[in-house]
């Protein structure tokens, strides 16, 4: 292997493994990988969804399905897995490999706490404890992954903890019994980058001072960047390329690699440092009156258990014709509530919406109707904003319908034209969501979205849901039809990268609240808010050693904090 | 369709549309088929039957003339009574279900998406329809609404009436999940009014709920019907009705077994045929049953690579 230290014998070596679920060559879903897992050191297994890299990690555990036909050989410690019987796969589920998964909040089982859960893995492996002792170890456990108040995580229940919490608890217990690797699947996928900066930073500890040897399965080559020591590239089930991080992130052989890279978001180098009395960031520039959307200090409220929560509070955003205005923040900052009060969906409690002149809470029923129908919208999940039993041509035609203003034949000429804009041949009006793919599926909403030729483009996270090169594909498409016709458009993401890409003005929501808002690339560059600062240098960059940087810059913002 | 793909495989489905095919034909060609063995249900034939008016000879009076033999006291041919028993039977059944449908739909759809007062309401009173005791309602009002009102209206009505709760409440959950859905939520954001959603957007969603619970609700409505007739309070006579011979069957068991024999039996095939075709028809619609394995791999998007 291409290892440095390839003499050393692999904990975990997978030779020539094939992965089918049926009879025929069509179904196999791996062919022929071989990889070597090795004590301290992280190989992360990268591919695009249906590449096969979860299947892999499944089956080292034996934990496919029995209509999978799994044939080469995966051998742990030097043992072989595969076909070994029931009990032995037990003893090393948990006991000899650790396993993180990629939704924490769904890993855990609701019922019990924690520790319970915790427990119950070390009383599965290992030696008879008695009751005080297996406390001690859990605490100790919840220590090491950096769990502050560990006896109070410890009685804790699932839903009283926050995601970067769980998932942490999650790796105490995928290492309550000290295993001799660890399988990471997607484990920061569902997390918001600052955690994800934290968690990717723990296993990196766990590496160095335990010597586990971790698999990490990602799509993320941010991610892969800043924690991998070896990379192995899959496409279809196939192995298109291996080595070492730095040469298959900055030096890529196979043409895949680069599309791939290529197709990465990136941002550009930071000045870490705040911009000393700069903090007025966050006021906003009065809306002119080329403004198509304005939020004038306004608030969102709604009654959770009879009190009062502020999802929005105090906001103000001007969004002017023929400008994208990136609206960024980690999850619970209230950036999708921002959109759906544009929208009218949520009602403004404080302060002024308005779009296209209209006043939103002063608009009678038909007049905040006709006002939607001058935005169109692109959600997040392109699988469930087209309805499943309407085909697609119906879809797109919808707005129109709506709207009444042509008739049949000229509808579905107009859906024939919105098809072309969006690069899908015409014959995917009679076609049903079902049969398109995740991408796909994103430019028939984008397509229903401009159907109206609106004044406003809400697009919430239009890109969260889908691989990377698919997303720069779309991300593409949106800039292009953005230059053309001409529209407004808000754009909320979490990803700064994917902001960077289209926006000329950069909103930062925290909390509810604007921390920051300026020209994009004063925002992204030289951030005036120590907020900005740290989720810029938490965002994972694609190459190993502009990361590192990026990783000592988060690591001294976290210290400042 | 796979959902006549997987209909035809189910064998019980399969028999049990044969059988509910089998009745339907019966009842649109009643006159045809008991003109066959040359009978009608209305004829009496005293010469078949005994000093006591119990049917003379095996089985009830079975014979080449009379297939099933004949009705006690009267002598009516019997085959031709069940046969014409089936319209009524089939008729009240699926006009009694469609009511339901129709009305639990309605109900359902508007108390989901609206939520607050009004779903307040309709949820209080779907629970008192739920809890009422609705037979002794149903022999109560067929017996105080005026006799000009045609019986068998009012009894599709009665029963129909009776059927909605289950179905509201059913599809009221179905469109509480389904109006926070994304294309829910678009759609409104395209300024869609109410009328829009409910008709294109949720409709389509919940009518395979809809359709299952039509043919399971046809042979629940057959039995309600079968059994205010033999309270005596269903059709009027002589309209032959399943529920009203077997009503009287009862009484001549000891002595003519046969005539509680066949009104019975077609009673209990074509209920039991409905509920195995809905059965079956459940299982088709539901995709948690009816994709499995490397089928719905199968039939996973194969997405065009250029055009991702």
């Amino acid at each position: 292997m291409t290892g440095t230290n390839a003499q050393d014998e692999a904990v975990l070596s997978v030779a020539d493994l094939s992965i089918a679920f049926g009879q025929d060559e069509a179904d196999r879903v791996v062919h022929s990988v071989g990889l070597d897992l090795r004590a301290g050191r992280v190989l992360a297994l990268v591919g695009e969804s249906g590449s096969g890299k979860s299947v892999t990690a499944m089956s080292v555990l034996g934990l496919l399905p029995p209509t999978a036909a799994v044939t080469g050989s995966i051998r742990l410690e030097g043992r072989e897995l595969l076909g070994a019987d029931a009990s032995t796969l037990r003893e090393v589920r948990g006991g000899r490999i650790g396993t993180v998964f990629q939704e924490p909040g769904s890993a855990f089982d609701p019922v019990y706490s924690i520790g319970d859960q915790i427990a119950e893995a070390l009383a599965a492996h290992g030696r008879r404890r008695s009751r005080a002792e297996t406390a001690e170890r859990i605490v100790e456990l919840l220590t090491s992954v950096g769990l502050r108040e560990p006896e109070r995580i410890a009685r804790s229940f699932p839903h009283e903890l926050s995601g970067g919490q769980l998932q942490r608890a999650m790796i105490a217990m995928a290492i309550s019994c000290d295993p001799v690797a660890l399988i990471a699947d997607e484990p920061t996928t569902a997390l918001d980058v600052t955690v994800q900066a934290g968690i990717l930073d723990l296993i990196r500890a766990l590496r160095d001072t335990r010597g586990t040897a971790v698999l990490l399965i990602t799509h993320d080559m941010g991610v892969v960047a800043d924690l991998a020591d070896d990379v192995l590239v899959l496409r279809a089930g196939e192995v298109v390329e291996r080595g070492p991080v730095q040469q298959v992130l900055t030096a890529p052989q196979h043409p895949y690699t680069k599309a791939l890279l290529a197709s990465v978001p990136s941002l550009a180098a930071l000045r870490a440092v705040p911009r000393p009395g700069a903090a007025s960031g966050a006021a906003a520039a009065a809306p002119t009156d080329r403004a198509v959307a304005v939020l004038d200090h306004a608030s969102v409220t709604y009654r959770r258990r009879g009190a009062v929560v502020r999802a929005v509070d105090d906001v103000s955003i001007s969004v002017d014709a023929g400008r994208v205005v990136g609206l960024v923040g980690e999850s619970g900052s209230g950036k999708s509530t921002v959109g759906r009060a544009l929208l009218g969906l949520v009602p403004v409690s404080g302060g002024r919406a308005t779009v296209a002149g209209v006043e939103l809470a002063g608009a009678g029923r038909g007049r905040r109707r006709a006002v939607r129908r001058r935005i169109g919208t692109v959600f997040q999940d392109p699988a469930s904003s087209l309805n499943p039993r309407n085909t697609v041509g119906w879809s797109i035609a919808e707005p129109l319908q709506l709207a009444g203003r042509l008739d049949r034949a000229k509808r579905a000429d107009r859906v024939a034209r919105l098809l072309d804009d969006v690069q899908l041949p015409r014959d995917f009006a009679g076609r049903y969501p079902h049969e398109l793919s995740g991408g796909q599926r994103q430019r028939v909403a984008i397509a229903r979205a401009l159907a109206l030729d609106p004044d406003l483009l809400v697009a919430d996270e239009p890109t969260s849901a889908l691989d990377v090169s698919v997303q720069a594909a779309v991300l593409q498409l949106l800039k292009d039809l953005q230059a053309r016709l001409g529209f407004a458009c808000l754009f909320i993401s979490h990803d700064l990268a994917v902001v960077r890409e289209l926006a000329s003005t950069v909103v930062v929501l925290r909390e509810g609240r604007v921390v920051e808002q300026g020209p994009a690339e004063q925002v992204l560059t030289a951030p005036a808010d120590p907020y900005t600062a740290r989720l810029l240098a938490a965002a994972p960059v694609a190459d190993p050693a502009a990361q590192a940087e990026r990783r000592e810059a988060w690591r001294q913002l976290e210290e400042v904090r | 369709m796979n959902v006549w793909r997987s209909l035809r495989r189910d064998g019980w489905a399969l028999a049990g549309a044969v059988v509910v095919v089998l009745f339907v034909l019966a009842a649109l060609f009643a006159p045809l088929i008991t003109g066959v063995v040359g009978q009608n249900p209305y004829t009496y034939h005293l010469s078949t039957l005994d000093g006591s008016g119990a049917p003379k000879g095996f089985g009830g009076g079975i014979s080449a003339q009379h297939p099933f033999g004949v009705e006690p006291l009267t002598g009516r041919d019997l085959f031709a009574i069940v046969v014409y028993g089936s319209q009524v039977s089939i008729a009240v059944g699926i006009a009694a279900s469609v009511v339901s449908v129709l009305l639990g739909a309605l109900v359902g759809l508007v108390s989901g998406y609206f939520g607050g007062w009004t779903d307040r309401i309709v949820s209080r009173v779907v629970d008192v329809m739920l809890g009422f005791p609705s037979l002794i309602f149903m022999i109560a009002l067929t017996a105080i609404v005026a006799a000009s009102f045609p019986r068998p209206a009012l009894i599709v009505l009665v029963i129909g009436f009776f059927g909605w709760p289950a179905v509201a409440r059913v599809i009221r959950g179905q469109v509480l999940t389904l109006k926070r859905r994304t294309f829910v939520v678009a759609s409104e954001a395209m300024g869609a009014g109410p009328g829009h959603v409910l008709l294109t957007q949720l409709l389509p969603n919940v009518f395979s709920t809809l359709l299952v619970y039509a043919a399971i609700l046809v042979p629940a409505s057959i039995g309600t019907e079968a059994a205010l007739s033999f309270l005596g309070v269903g059709v009027p006579p002589p309209t032959p009705s399943w529920g009203r011979s077997i009503g009287d069957a009862v009484a001549w068991f000891s002595t003519d077994p046969a005539y509680l024999v066949f009104p019975g039996a077609a009673l209990f095939l074509v209920t039991l045929g409905f509920n195995v075709f809905g059965d079956g028809l459940r299982d088709a619609l539901d995709p948690r049953v009816s994709r499995r394995g490397s089928h719905r791999r199968r039939t996973a998007p194969v997405p065009t690579e250029e055009l991702v």
